[in-house]
């Protein structure tokens, strides 16, 4: 059953892919995205309460389905299948018809290797799992083909090539330390990793454990390289802001959150952790700094992203069962929030037709249901109750001061309130006008304008799982956080028993 | 480990072709013309297809023969290839927007070689192999990947860091062929194929900066901000 799942999550979005490049027709191509995003989506759902069964493996062990992976292909497929339900709408009015099929055809194929990155067992294949999904999603950055995207596609793929380089660097490192104990040829996997972990010298595993934090830290935007992300999540097309944000960001954070694992199981003491705790904060930093003086629209919500990778690094880093269930809520509300976010972004954008903050006014006024959902997904993402962000957010803060990094905690709790002020004083301006004194108000706005249903759909498909998720914390997912968490630091037991199987 | 116990004359051979292509980044580094950056690359990657064929021989790995032929023909050949292409098309034969003159960046990349070495004798040291081919291959590792990074910094011109990407990479594949020969074929194999879509991607990207862009050279990338 598993098996068969898996199957159908990564061969529809490559049907969709075949599907858009045989017909080359828009109409078409949007109706096999939508289509394989809605199975995808039941897919995992299905999988879900299947995968607490315990790792299964599949492909001679180069695929994986453990609870922490079914959990990232969640969120991974919420967004996928709100996208591409907003696609329909937004890029019938900013594409040309005939290079629509190619938009489409990427954007499955940028979905098809995110989902596959959280399905790798094998590390080298979940590192180039990595490097696809750039390569792809760079061509979806500068679809629009102006000179500010190609900019930011060119930015995108130098400095992330060049950064997850260094997590191949890291990986080789912990192959060839492996291999002093494993013999030369043997598969990298995360089990053997950390099974063999604790045999392994230390000062190698460290040095390894770091460049892998700097590579991937690079794919998910932690600071200090996170530079191509605002360049990048501002300038595609809305739809791939959202993948990009709510899911591509996911899905190189379980590298990190699997590493720390392993550098746990190697007996390197407090170093690691302090050290993405750390990274995390200076996220949290950067984030609140860009935050407060943004002029840009949507690059306000990818400083947001890079803050909320932050906020998942110090769960991860903060560890424990309480900072991982903390973590992993965090990681679906995030990509609920920020999904919605960029939608209201995008559609506001194209009513005003400009992406800068201090042009924008009244929204309410011009659009009175985008403006509704938009100020309630901005209360939201800046972890206002009664949201889902909310409770993630106080979840991690408890289990920051259970630990030894309660700094930290203080830290975060500062800059969460100067983000809080400075994101909402831009919707301040935003829906009453930057001096509502000096400003005539309701003078030179644009006309009301008909905003389509497949627009506004998936906002509420967002906003609506966010609020039931800030109010009810399900008893069902503390026990699925415990299995993950219980998985994430029980090292010998069961990395043992699952490796006898394995050559 | 391989590495810990080699003949004399198996262990400098290893040694002169990793000191080699250390020497060809720095030709590298050294040069404004893009032609010769390539024909270093290219000279380079034939390097580490000979070292994989020697460590399979001298290890006992006959699957690196098949690594060394897809080393020669795709980053020897192939990718060199795709890169001359795209230099005859853009008009483009030199470096003209480096940030630091070819001479000072020799400096620094000498300096880095240093920081590299003092890095790989600790790693070294605390693994009980100091002195052989280990630290050496690690050594070249690590500088290949700093020069290529301090290229990514003081080099504009597109094409300049798409090779300096490639020089990140071969350091990688270098020092691996090294120090991990017994890595299953397969990552190896997907390595090399990543690398080829890596490139074709960088050629289409360049292609939209010249033509919708209307330049070459990454320094003039400078609107978004903030």
């Amino acid at each position: 059953m598993v098996g068969e799942l898996v199957a159908v999550i990564l061969l529809a979005p490559l049907a969709a892919v075949a599907g858009c490049v045989a017909v080359r027709k828009a109409r078409v191509a949007e109706f096999l995205n939508l289509a394989a995003a809605i199975v995808v989506f039941a897919a995992v759902l299905r999988l879900l309460p299947l995968a607490l069964g315990g790792p299964f493996t599949f492909c001679r062990g180069y695929l994986i389905v453990d609870p922490l992976g079914a959990w990232v292909l969640l969120s991974v497929a919420s967004v996928y299948l709100l996208a591409s339900i907003y696609s329909v709408g937004y890029m019938r009015h900013s594409a040309q018809e005939r290079r629509l099929y190619r938009f489409y055809a990427l954007f499955a194929g940028f979905a098809l290797t995110t989902l596959a990155g959280p399905l790798m067992n094998n590390v080298g294949v979940y590192w180039i799992a990595i490097e696809l999904t750039t390569l792809v999603s760079t061509f979806l950055v500068c679809f629009e083909l102006n000179r500010e995207s190609i900019e930011a596609a060119w930015k995108y793929i130098v400095v992330v090539s060049g950064g997850i380089s260094l997590a191949l660097l890291g990986i080789i490192l912990y192959y060839w330390s492996g291999s002093f104990s494993l013999g030369p040829t043997y598969d990298l996997t995360w089990q053997t990793l950390r099974m063999v972990a604790p045999r392994v010298n230390p000062t190698i595993a460290l040095m390894a454990f770091l460049l892998v934090l700097i590579g991937f830290g690079t794919k998910v935007g932690l600071a200090p390289m996170h530079t191509w992300l605002p360049d990048a999540h501002s300038e595609g097309p809305t739809p791939v802001s959202a993948m990009l944000s709510g899911a591509l960001l996911n899905t190189a954070m379980i590298g990190i959150a699997r590493f720390i694992q392993v550098s746990d199981a190697a007996g390197l003491g407090i170093l690691p952790r302090v050290v993405v705790v750390a990274i995390g904060s200076f996220s949290l930093f950067i984030a609140a700094l860009f935050i407060a003086r943004q002029t840009g629209i949507k690059r306000l919500m990818a400083y947001s992203s890079v803050e909320h990778m932050g906020v998942m690094a110090l769960g991860f880093g903060f560890g424990g069962p309480l900072g991982i269930a903390g973590a992993l809520y965090h990681m679906l509300n995030h990509s609920l929030n920020k999904s919605l976010m960029f939608f209201g972004a995008g559609n506001v954008m194209q009513v005003f037709d400009t992406r800068r903050i201090g042009r924008i006014r009244y929204v309410t006024s011009v659009m009175p249901v985008t403006a509704l959902l938009w100020i309630a997904g901005a209360v939201a993402i800046t972890g206002a109750p009664p949201f889902g962000l909310f409770l993630s957010e106080l979840t991690i803060l408890r289990a920051g001061l259970l630990g030894p990094n309660a700094w930290a905690v203080f830290v975060m709790l500062v800059l969460l309130i100067v983000i809080f002020v400075g994101f909402l004083n831009h919707f301040r301006a935003m829906y009453f006008g930057a001096n509502p004194r000096v400003d005539s108000p309701k003078a030179h706005l644009p006309p009301r304008r008909h905003i389509s249903v497949w627009c506004l759909l998936p906002m509420w498909l967002a906003l609506i799982p966010l609020l039931a998720l800030g109010l009810w914390w399900p008893a069902a997912l503390t026990r699925y956080f415990a299995v993950i968490a219980d998985q994430l630091s029980a090292m010998q037991v069961a990395g043992s028993v699952a490796l006898g199987g394995a050559p | 480990m391989l590495a810990a116990h080699l003949p004399p004359l198996t262990a400098s051979l290893f040694s002169l072709l990793a000191i080699t292509s250390l020497l060809l980044a720095f030709v590298m580094l050294g040069s404004r013309w893009l032609v010769e950056y390539l024909i270093a690359f290219a000279a380079q990657s034939w390097l580490i297809a000979i070292l994989s064929a020697a460590v399979g021989y001298y290890a006992g790995y006959p699957e690196l023969y098949l690594i060394a032929i897809l080393t020669a023909l795709f980053r020897g050949l192939v990718l060199p290839y795709l890169i001359l292409r795209i230099i005859r098309r853009l008009n483009v034969d030199r470096e003209l927007h480096e940030r630091l003159a070819p001479t000072s960046s020799l400096v620094a990349g000498a300096l880095l070689v240093l920081f590299a070495f003092v890095v790989s004798t600790h790693l070294g040291k605390s693994l009980g192999l100091a002195g052989t081919v280990a630290v050496l291959a690690l050594t070249v590792m690590l500088s290949m990947k700093l020069i290529g990074f301090l290229m990514l910094a003081v080099r504009g011109e597109a094409l300049s860091q798409v090779l300096a990407l490639l020089v990140l990479e071969n350091g990688i594949f270098l020092g691996s062929q090294i120090l991990v020969p017994g890595m299953p074929l397969l990552i190896e194999l997907v390595i090399l194929f990543d690398l080829l879509v890596v490139v074709a991607c960088f050629g289409i990207l360049v292609r939209y900066l010249v033509s919708h862009a209307g330049t070459s050279s990454v320094h003039e990338l400078r609107r978004l901000r903030g």
